[in-house]
């Protein structure tokens, strides 16, 4: 059997999608900027993505900038956001545990002269709104904190959060490329003020993202160059993209019950499963406030590459936090950051389930990692020292 | 897992030498599980020569193919030719390493020359404690 469970990797493109985009490769396409029928042509591919894209998450369709990717939206939002009141102060404040190109973008500012506070979370991976009323502060200019984290599948408590920028008068960016197309998403009743979103999450290609910032919030552009996108994101555009993240945006909201009541069987089969047939596995995570196709464990005693690597044999793809599995070799800052102790960290399993997966692959996973785990175990100084110590 | 080479993948696949030797007469670890990674090599020593070792690894794919790797090389040596087993030589014999990978072979290399130096110590004491006493003492391993 074939099991791909790393979906939050990179998902499968809908043959809807895929026969969305076609077109816009196989004609001639015409600058959506040009002034002759086949620049309307791909102008209105464009602008009828961008609606949809608008639906998915309650938005007005101007407010929405399209991006490369979602790290673009992200970088874009924390630079852009930070730099536009870059004279009404000088801090801001982002979770522990966002994604890198929404962290590393923070460090960046750090570096032009910002203040960067890092709001913790609890061992369940949730941002305690309370840590962020402290952590912000007469001259912070942003707070972003994530919607839902795709390691470990917390959703965050958003609308509690925003609630408190709201207070303060500060805007708030969520990075939501994890919910965005997964769950409902709607930022009116998320009360947030930017958010980003990336197409492949909800089944488009890759490459393609946007970015939607609240009417009358100001940005400063990542990229300049053009009047692509309101001035606020110069270079030509990726039609063909661009349509299949809208057709996918489409689809993602049309389905997305249909979609929810499909993962989550197989992701309850997965963490109620692993537990009960291996003995030292523990779930990460919120155990409710989850993800509907996320499934995070800590398998102690043992690492995670190698596990991957034995599952792989087996035919199973999945994903791991271990520090051996980065190329950095550091540990996930996100399980870190929840207090996982670093050889724990070291046995981290991601199973992301799609819109693809069967029941019975869940079932398959449940039957083939037992043995691995064992054998790994019996290979593991720790494991020895743990059972010589019972 | 077209990053590994097919002599690494076999030896994860199929390491040698997997184990640990009660009694055995020298022990290294090397690594600690808070970076990650961990190895324990045991070795029996017999007329100057490792008569067996094996061992235990907790860490990637790579760490496992190399302690298996090391405990092949090193079994049958003498304590001289241990000492040439490096982390290069490792690698070489696996068929290349990843390069954020060579660390793990330097951890093989370590460990093994850990247990040998183990050994040495502790026939030191012995033969200190003999001259001096008459008396065997053993040395306690924590
Ligand atoms: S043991 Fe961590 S990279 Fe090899």
């Amino acid at each position: 059997m074939r099991v791909y469970l790393d979906n939050a990797m990179s998902a499968p493109i809908l043959k809807e999608v895929r026969e969305t985009m076609l077109p816009c490769l196989q004609e001639v396409s015409g600058n959506p900027s040009a002034f002759h029928d086949w620049g309307d042509a791909a102008r209105e591919t464009i602008e009828q993505a961008r609606e949809q894209v608008a639906m998915l998450i309650g938005a007005d369709t101007e407010e929405i900038i399209l991006t490369g990717s979602g790290t673009e939206a992200n970088n874009s939002a924390v630079k852009g956001l930070a730099l536009a009141r870059w004279s009404k102060g000088k801090h801001i404040v982002v979770s522990a545990i966002e994604h890198f190109s929404v962290l590393q973008s923070a460090r960046s500012l750090e570096k032009m002269g910002f203040e960067l506070s890092l709001v913790p979370v609890d061992s369940h991976g949730i941002v305690d709104p309370d840590e962020v009323r402290r952590a912000v502060r007469k001259d912070t200019v942003l707070v972003s904190i994530m919607h839902a984290n795709t390691e470990v599948g917390t959703i965050e408590p958003m609308a509690e959060i925003a609630r408190i920028t709201r207070e303060h008068g500060i805007p708030l960016h969520t990075d939501a490329v994890a919910t965005a197309g997964t769950i409902p998403v709607d930022v009116k009743a998320l009360g947030v003020d930017a958010l980003s979103l990336s197409a492949n999450q909800f089944y488009g290609p890759h490459g393609v993202g946007a970015l939607w910032v609240r009417k009358g919030v100001r940005i400063m552009p990542l990229l300049d160059g053009g009047t692509q996108e309101g001035g606020r994101r110069a270079g030509t555009e990726n039609v063909a993209g661009i349509a299949g993240m809208g057709k996918a945006a489409q689809l993602a909201r049309e389905a997305m019950q249909d979609r929810m009541a499909h993962l989550l069987p197989i992701r309850d089969r997965l963490l109620t499963g692993l537990p009960a047939a291996i003995g030292h596995v523990e779930v990460s995570g919120h155990p409710v406030q989850r993800l509907p196709g996320n499934a995070s464990f800590l398998v102690e005693f043992i690492e995670g590459e190698s596990m991957l690597m034995m599952l792989n044999m087996k035919g199973v793809a999945v994903s791991s936090g271990s520090s051996c599995m980065s190329r950095a070799l550091k540990a996930s800052h996100v399980l870190l950051a929840m207090g996982v102790p670093h050889e724990k960290a070291q046995g981290s399993l991601l199973l992301t389930a799609g819109i693809d997966n069967r029941l019975q692959e869940a079932d398959y996973v449940v039957e083939v990692l037992p043995p691995i785990v064992d054998r790994l175990r019996q290979m593991s100084p720790l494991y020895a020292k743990f059972e010589k110590a019972k | 897992m077209a990053v590994y080479s097919d002599k690494v993948m076999e030896h994860f696949t199929n390491p040698r030498n997997v184990g640990e030797i009660e009694d055995a007469d020298g022990v290294g670890e090397v690594g600690n599980p808070v970076c990650g990674d961990m190895m324990t090599f045991y070795v029996k020593v017999k007329d100057n020569k490792l008569d067996d070792v094996k061992f235990k690894t907790f860490g990637c794919g790579a760490a496992i193919a190399v302690s298996s790797m090391v405990t092949e090389m090193a079994l049958g040596k003498t304590l001289e030719e241990v000492r040439e087993i490096t982390p290069e030589a490792v690698a070489m014999e696996l068929e290349g390493l990843p390069k954020n990978k060579m660390h793990c072979s330097n951890l093989g290399a370590q460990a093994l020359n850990k247990a040998v130096d183990d050994y040495l110590s502790k026939q030191k004491v012995q033969s200190n404690s003999k001259s001096k006493s008459g008396k065997r003492k053993t040395k306690t391993r924590d």
